[in-house]
């Protein structure tokens, strides 16, 4: 089960990353999306993986009668989807208004803050 | 007993007794920053008292991480579980001597900003919340030096992150957005490598607690997954702290918000990354540290001289004073790359200096750009007439900023200098002593042209530049302006005057991050 999931998880990085290298603003969102997605799964897969057993303590004891589903990895991973789709959230609405602001998706135009021509420094005293 | 009758013994895994009155020092700093963020969000339309009751709280602040200061001094390490658990199963909050030292720091310096703040920020970007977002940025930046949990780290890095993406683009300007939108993508793909390297290490060792990880990555030794998340979290880091030649968010974003804004991200976000380094490759995974060695040191003499030949080539101040920052990233990275005890010092000790010294010049460009209206190299000049007192300020702050004695910039490049000598790595001594000539050409330059000559570039020195109207009267530098430089000024001075207590500071500082049997016993409560 393992091997299925770390195969997943490297198809979703390499999707991600593919993304990530376009110019267009749109596909590198996208990417991040999956991205987050794929750290997600990696984390849930290193935690190794059992099916259906809940961690769940029985009232008359202290520890876990046999052995359950890791409870921690899911809380991570529970932790950083919160993160990651605020995260995206807020980058939609920057990529919007990057997008009105300068009138382009294309990466590469958008020079507004680092200018093609920038002026030189002083070259003497 | 329940714990005998079920064979379990409950209390190695949790506490049974309620946690010590000073134990609650160390979340305090992160529970008043979060409190001040609700606090000024609750008073963001009534401008007025916002900045009054955020400057009284972020002063509360400081004081909370004096005391936090003393309690470690006294007592060395400590650590503080949350929720009864006993780590390595709870998350735990452990501060030693460089995570206090630089949690301080930060607080002063946030402090001043928010000082700063109150009268360069206008009424309009308060209401939008200047104020909520310096907390949080502040509750990020204080819990990540604080914690003693590595995927809790990775929470305050995310913290930090989304309160700089708000404070960056605060004003909405093209200009911003323009920045902001680069400085965001690069910066949350690097978290996102932390956090990928997170998971791998816990799928490896079973743990997230930093002192388990110290002694089990110790037993482990060599492992080849081991060294590969090394090289994970160093990428990461290196993001972060800017590093060539993951850097290139950094000039692009750094002199677009609003100066006061950048003034806190080059004092305190850069060298966030420097702590993580610090602590996840010396403390945490020192096999990594070990293996990457040849690299880190490349990286360091890259970015140093990548750094400050980029402040040399930029007419823009704010974006000089950024590529500088790179530049002592690279400094700091020299002092990892080779790992002894006194280089390490010496990183720690250009860390507190290099975040005062960079959130003081910005804030000094702010006066003279309000000014002038421009942060151009070309445009600027004139000042030393108009501002005797402010000129004579810059130039000791561009001073530090070289290395050059009395100021707090000196002592550690010494032991930087002392240290790669003794390791025998002669090169990177070298570059240090070169990257400080090539600053001091750049900061010289920025003086005699913004501050010395008599006017802006078309007007003949010796002559009285622009006779009449505002630009010939004497600059008026307001209260909150000059307070929070005097408070700077003077610990720079005093850092490079009475060097001791810090080196003092720095020194255990690294010894415990070489030597993490104080740090395990402090979480364990057990000698390992």
């Amino acid at each position: 089960m393992e091997t299925i999931l770390a195969i997943t998880v490297g198809a979703f990085f390499a999707a991600s990353i593919y993304l990530m290298l376009s110019r267009k603003l749109v596909r590198v969102l996208m990417g991040i999306a999956i991205l987050g997605n794929a750290v997600n799964l990696l984390i849930f897969t290193s935690g190794r993986l059992l099916r259906e057993v809940p961690p769940i303590i029985p009232a008359h004891a202290y520890v876990p009668e046999a052995i359950t589903a890791n409870p921690l990895p899911q809380a991570l991973v529970l932790t950083a989807i919160v993160i990651s789709f605020s995260f995206f959230a807020f980058f939609l609405v920057l990529g919007y208004r990057a997008y009105q602001e300068l009138g382009t998706d294309d990466m590469l135009e958008m020079r507004v803050a680092e200018p093609v021509n920038e002026p030189e420094p002083p070259l003497g005293y | 007993m329940a714990a005998t009758k079920t064979g379990v013994d409950i209390a190695a895994a949790m506490i049974t007794h309620p946690t010590a009155a000073a134990d609650w020092l160390l979340v305090a700093p992160v529970l008043l920053c979060m409190v001040g963020g609700a606090t000024t969000l609750i008073l963001r339309k009534n401008v007025r008292i916002q900045p009054l009751v955020g400057i009284s709280l972020l002063a509360l602040l400081v004081l909370t991480n004096l005391g936090l200061f003393a309690h470690v001094w006294q007592n060395g390490v400590v650590t503080m579980v949350m929720g009864q658990w006993l780590p390595p199963f709870g998350i735990a909050f452990t501060a030693d001597a460089l995570g206090v030292t630089l949690a301080l720091i930060a607080s002063i310096v946030g402090l001043l900003a928010g000082i700063y703040a109150a009268g360069s920020i206008a009424a309009s970007e308060r209401r939008y919340g200047f104020y909520p977002f310096l907390f949080m940025l502040l509750c990020g930046v204080s819990g990540a030096f604080l914690t003693g949990d590595i995927f809790n780290l990775y929470v305050w890095f995310e913290v930090l992150l989304i309160s700089s993406f708000g404070l960056l683009v605060l004003g909405n300007t093209t200009l911003q957005i323009d920045g902001a939108l680069k400085y965001a993508l690069l910066n949350l793909i690097g978290t996102t490598l932390f956090l990928i390297a997170t998971g791998l290490l816990y799928g490896l060792l079973g743990t997230l607690n930093m002192a388990d990880i110290a002694l089990k990555s110790r037993a482990l030794g060599d492992s080849g997954p081991l060294l590969g998340i090394s090289a994970l979290y160093f990428l990461a880091f290196a993001m972060k702290a800017a590093a060539f030649p993951v850097n290139f968010w950094l000039p692009a974003s750094y002199h677009t918000p609003r100066i006061v804004v950048s003034a806190l991200f080059a004092g305190l976000l850069t060298k966030v990354g420097v702590y993580a380094l610090l602590r996840v490759l010396v403390l945490l995974l020192p096999a990594g540290h070990n293996w990457m060695h040849g690299l880190i040191t490349v990286v360091a003499i890259v970015t140093m001289l990548t750094g400050v030949l980029g402040a040399l080539a930029q007419a823009d101040v704010r974006r000089t004073i950024g590529y500088l920052v790179i530049s002592g990233i690279g400094s700091m990275l020299a002092g990892i790359a080779v790992g002894s005890e006194v280089a390490l010092t010496g990183a720690i000790m250009y860390a507190v200096h290099s975040i005062l010294a960079m959130t003081a010049l910005f804030l000094i460009f702010g006066i003279t750009g309000k000014d002038r209206g421009t942060f151009n190299l070309r445009e600027l000049g004139g000042m030393y007439r108009r501002a005797p007192l402010l000129s004579a300020a810059t130039l000791i702050l561009l001073f530090a900023a070289v290395g050059l004695p009395p100021f707090s910039g000196f002592w550690p490049k010494v032991l930087l200098v002392d240290g790669a000598l003794a390791a025998g790595q002669g090169w990177l001594a070298g570059t240090i002593l070169l990257a400080s000539i090539l600053t001091a050409i750049t900061v010289g330059r920025i003086w005699i042209f913004a501050f010395w000559r008599g006017g802006p570039e078309g007007i003949a020195d010796g002559t009285q530049g622009v006779e009449t109207g505002p630009e010939a009267m004497p600059l008026q530098v307001p209260f909150t302006a000059w307070l929070p430089l005097a408070v700077l000024i003077a610990m720079i001075f005093w850092l490079g005057l009475q060097p001791e207590g810090l080196m003092q500071l720095a020194e255990t500082g690294a010894h415990t991050l070489l030597d993490p049997t104080a740090y395990v016993q402090s979480v364990f409560g057990v000698t390992p």
